[in-house]
């Protein structure tokens, strides 16, 4: 075998030797992507929708008289945390509670009657949303509540 | 500077060559079966990596345990081909390693300085046992939840540690949630923390002692192991993972109906095969034989050849190569006829 001239088996200049290589390169390459892949596809499927859940566009919050004038508390519109607050005059506002800065859930702080974020000081206005203080760039999103019948219902602005 | 020399300087890649291109393969009519080693290292190294992918998804709980295996299945893209796979490499790896451990034992290749590597290599199996056996109650299917209640059973009657550890592995009285928990600590962590050191010391001790050349084979001849030998084995390797592969997706492994603890145990239940053996020993030894418990003198007996299996080394030193020949092939002739018969008496049943 090694002695046959290269030449004549291969006029094109193209060795056996290299054939030879060539075609285990080519079966390596395809096992390898047969293994990848799957492996691949596996890992990747559990992730889709997993973030987002089902879209959810109204979410009912029980009874108007259940709710104390300057309180409010955090509920989840679909996957995402939000805060309902009830004002002193007795008007509502729904605001998604995940602070612009890094992400974290803000709180509403009823003795400050300030809604603040614990990880780095961020401060936001109860009525509008509004950044007033500390790192957040932007205001917090807004929902809209409406007490149709006695009932708080929230939807997406 | 080429990045070998670096390594080189730094771990010493010249003398883990030196030592791998050491060891010497013995050449004759035999050597077949120096493969069934490294085939069981292979379905082992398949198994290490389809189960880190499943305990991606899966979910250990009673309601859950079923209902993730099912999203596995049905749901998540090619979770039925790495299930399938997991499944079908586990059987593969005990099937190998009996072969292999059969071989070694015929081969005589237990003898000094061989014994460590034969106790490493029991150890090994029976870990591998436990594998199988834990990882059969994970889906938490009808077939799991019974094979599992019927395996503890077994283990129940052997003399001495059996109630103590059935109990154990159980966590209680019955096959429960407190079962799955713990089932599935020991499959995906505590056995493989315990196999993996094994393991290496198992192939250490080859590496180091090289295969032994059975006692019949007389002409001295030897391939070296790197690369000669391992190239070989790479090229079985390769026919293992295509052989995995057709029957991973011709047959992929079947999900029952969820565990039911009020349902009666479905007709024809039986453990896996490498549990068949005990499992029809204990079928058909009568309940009291003389005044001595059938069941409980049916598993000491069958611990008691397992202990003579082990202590090989001590007991054949070089001299008594025709009473081993004699025991192995009367421990293959039991094991046999065991598995055949339990199969036949559960056959057209399930
Ligand atoms: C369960 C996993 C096991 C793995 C991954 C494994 C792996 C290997 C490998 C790769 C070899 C070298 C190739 C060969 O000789 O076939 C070997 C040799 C050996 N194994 Fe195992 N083995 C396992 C189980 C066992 C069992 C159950 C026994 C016996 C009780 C055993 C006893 C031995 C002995 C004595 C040798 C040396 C054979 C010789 O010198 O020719 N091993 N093993
Ligand atoms: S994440 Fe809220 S202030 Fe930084």
């Amino acid at each position: 075998m090694t002695d046959t001239p290269q030449t004549a088996a291969a006029p094109q200049g193209l060795s056996r030797r290299a054939l030879g290589q060539g075609l285990f390169a080519a079966a390596a390459a395809l096992y390898t992507a047969a293994l990848a892949w799957p492996i691949f596809r596996y890992l990747k499927s559990g992730t889709q929708g997993a973030d987002e859940g089902p879209q959810v566009n109204e979410v009912n919050l029980g009874a108007e008289k259940d709710y104390l004038p300057g309180s409010g508390k955090l509920f989840l519109f679909g996957s995402k945390p939000a805060l309902i607050l009830r004002r002193k005059d007795g008007h509502f506002v729904a605001l998604f509670a995940t602070c612009t800065h890094l992400g974290c859930t803000v709180k509403f702080a009823q003795d400050q009657d300030r809604i603040t974020c614990a990880c780095h000081g961020g401060v936001y206005d109860p009525d509008t949303g509004r950044n007033i203080g500390g790192p957040p760039p932007a205001p917090l999103k807004p929902l809209v509540v409406s007490t149709d019948g006695g009932a708080v219902v929230v939807r997406r602005a | 500077m080429s990045v070998h020399a670096w390594l080189d300087e730094r771990i010493g890649l010249a003398d883990f060559m030196s030592f791998l291109r050491k060891k010497e393969v013995p050449d004759h009519r035999h050597a077949v079966w120096y493969f069934f080693g490294g085939m069981t290292l292979f379905f082992f190294m398949m198994q290490v990596l389809t189960g880190l992918l499943l305990i991606v998804y899966y979910q250990p709980g009673s309601d859950s345990s079923y209902g993730s295996v099912q999203r596995i299945t049905s749901q998540i893209e090619f979770g039925w081909l790495i299930r399938s796979v997991h499944s079908w490499s586990a059987n593969l790896m005990l099937l190998s390693a009996f072969f292999h451990m059969f071989s070694v034992f015929f081969m005589k290749a237990y003898r000094a300085p061989r014994e460590l590597t034969w106790w490493s290599g029991m150890g090994l199996l029976g870990l591998g046992m436990g594998f199988g056996f834990s990882g059969y109650l994970l889906p938490w299917d009808q077939l799991a939840y019974f094979a599992t209640k019927i395996g503890l059973d077994v283990m129940e009657k052997s003399p001495f540690i059996g109630k103590e550890l059935a109990t154990m592995l159980r966590g209680g009285a019955d096959v429960g949630v407190i079962t799955l928990q713990r089932f599935y600590a020991l499959h995906a962590a505590v056995l493989p923390v315990l196999f993996m050191p094994l393991l290496l010391l198992h192939l250490w001790l080859v590496q180091k002692h090289g295969n032994a050349a059975p006692p019949s084979v007389t002409e001295k001849k030897s391939v070296p192991f790197f690369p000669t030998f391992f190239y070989k084995d790479l090229m079985v390797w390769f026919l293992c993972l295509n052989l995995l592969a057709l029957l991973a997706s011709l047959w992929p492994w079947d999900l029952g109906p969820q565990a039911d603890k009020l349902a009666a145990a479905p007709d024809g239940i039986h453990p896996e095969w490498y549990f068949m053996s005990q499992f029809q020993l204990l079928k058909f030894i009568p309940g009291k034989v003389g005044p001595v418990d059938g069941e409980l003198l049916g598993m000491g007996l069958f611990g008691a050849g397992g202990v003579l299996w082990a202590l090989v080394p001590l007991w054949d030193r070089g001299s008594r190569g025709r009473l081993v020949n004699l025991v192995g092939l009367g421990a293959v002739i039991v094991l046999l006829v065991l598995t055949i018969w339990g199969y036949a008496g559960v056959a057209g049943k399930g």
